[in-house]
């Protein structure tokens, strides 16, 4: 696999969210508003790629058996690092968050993609293979969010996340009357996940059979 | 009364996955045979209480006399990943085949966000010795009735004539919202 389809995997075909069933804790969480979506979104990429860097980087001198604890330790130490960061200069999203933040830690897709690619990678490779899985799960949050957040409130507003007054746009896009303030609720979570999950299935079973009736064809 | 009312709210009303949306991978992962996702529950009640206990100490008689609180993440994901390895060396020893139903979920409940959410909120609640014990032990008894409930309705879901691209988990998300919303009708509950 060469290094373009490598960083564009994860956006649909391996999707770490809805085609991996990756870190759908927080995907579900805090996808209320695209404010958050961005906020975690941009946390997320910043350890990933951090994480696998620093993992890549000491992939010869880890000894095996040691592995998961070092990677546990790495990773536990840079999300405590995002989190003050955070807490300083951004502290309505840190509220906002909450303690998604922390779990950031125990977030499947970093680990997996530390064991899966960046112990095996060299420190380039790995960099790039975090900068796409972690825009793909940003992708899905923001997909995600915009749903629930123009559903339920019926604008989909951005706002500075270093000054909350300053918002930078807001469109009114369903009217009072119609909006479905359910949405917003834990159901609205899951049925929006559900269907995304299901449009990303159908696809690739589309993508399948299309191959399939193409080697038919050729015989 | 007071214990009662966090234990029912933390069981029920703020449950822990259909609310708080944790531990949705074992939820979606270890949900397809009853019998595993009892066996789950017990797994990650030993876990979450264990590792309170330890954090709760730790951070009470360690981190906050130094002043070095924030070390708490780093030392409280250690606790966690050290018990998962007792309680996976105790379940292989004890029950061969609950360790092989399990597979690879039981060494994730490292990641398994209920455990390390649980240590934190302990500390962050400020809850004393007494009420740190009653949370969390309510909230994986919360997570064990769900997973129940969801597993005993994907068993039945399994012959049911569900459309191509929604077989498997997106059918069993929709489940979950379902059960989200009859679980947000006991909020009055407290």
């Amino acid at each position: 696999m060469n290094r373009r389809e490598n960083f564009t995997a994860g956006f649909i075909r391996e999707n770490p969210v809805f085609s991996l069933y990756l870190g759908i804790c927080s995907t579900l969480a805090i996808s209320t508003s695209l404010n958050n979506a961005i906020g975690m979104g941009v946390a997320v990429i910043v350890v990933l790629i951090l994480s696998n860097v620093l993992i890549s980087a000491l992939r010869k001198i880890t000894p095996n058996e040691i592995r998961i604890p070092v990677y546990i330790v790495v990773i536990a130490a840079l999300v405590k690092i995002i989190q003050m960061v955070i807490k300083a200069y951004a502290p309505s999203l840190d509220t906002a968050l909450g303690v998604f933040i922390p779990l950031i830690v125990v977030n499947c897709i970093i680990l997996g993609r530390a064991e899966a690619f960046a112990s095996k990678n060299g420190i380039f490779d790995s960099a790039l293979d975090g900068l796409g899985m972690g825009l793909g799960y940003m992708f899905a949050l923001i997909v995600m969010s915009s749903i629930r957040q123009i559903l339920a409130t019926g604008i989909l507003s951005f706002s500075n996340p270093f000054n909350i007054e300053q918002t930078i746009f807001s469109i009114k896009i369903i009217p009072e009357d119609y909006i479905i303030s359910l949405f917003s609720q834990p159901f609205g979570a899951f049925c929006t996940f559900a269907l995304l999950a299901a449009a990303v299935a159908g696809y690739k079973n589309y993508k399948v059979n299309k191959a399939k009736a193409a080697a038919k064809e050729a015989k | 009364m007071e214990l009662f009312t966090l234990f029912i709210t933390a069981v029920l009303i703020n449950n822990v996955v259909l609310n708080q949306f944790l531990g949705m991978c074992p939820f979606m992962g270890v949900s397809k045979k009853s019998s595993s996702a009892v066996g789950m529950g017990a797994a990650v009640t030993f876990v979450v209480v264990a590792a309170s206990i330890v954090t709760y100490v730790l951070y009470k008689l360690v981190l906050d006399p130094l002043n070095i609180q924030y070390m708490d993440l780093l030392t409280f994901i250690l606790v966690i990943a050290a018990l998962v390895q007792l309680t996976e060396m105790i379940i292989k020893k004890t029950s061969p085949s609950l360790y092989k139903a399990l597979g690879v979920y039981l060494p994730l409940i490292t990641t398994n966000c209920v455990v390390l959410n649980v240590a934190l909120e302990n500390i962050k609640q400020g809850f004393d010795f007494v009420q740190m014990l009653t949370y969390s032990f309510a909230i994986p008894i919360g997570f064990t009735l769900v997973l129940y409930i969801f597993s005993t309705i994907r068993e039945r879901l399994d012959a049911a004539k569900t459309p191509l691209a929604f077989k498997g988990n997106p059918i069993a998300l929709i489940v979950a919202g379902i059960m989200a919303l009859a679980f947000s009708g006991l909020a009055g509950l407290v």
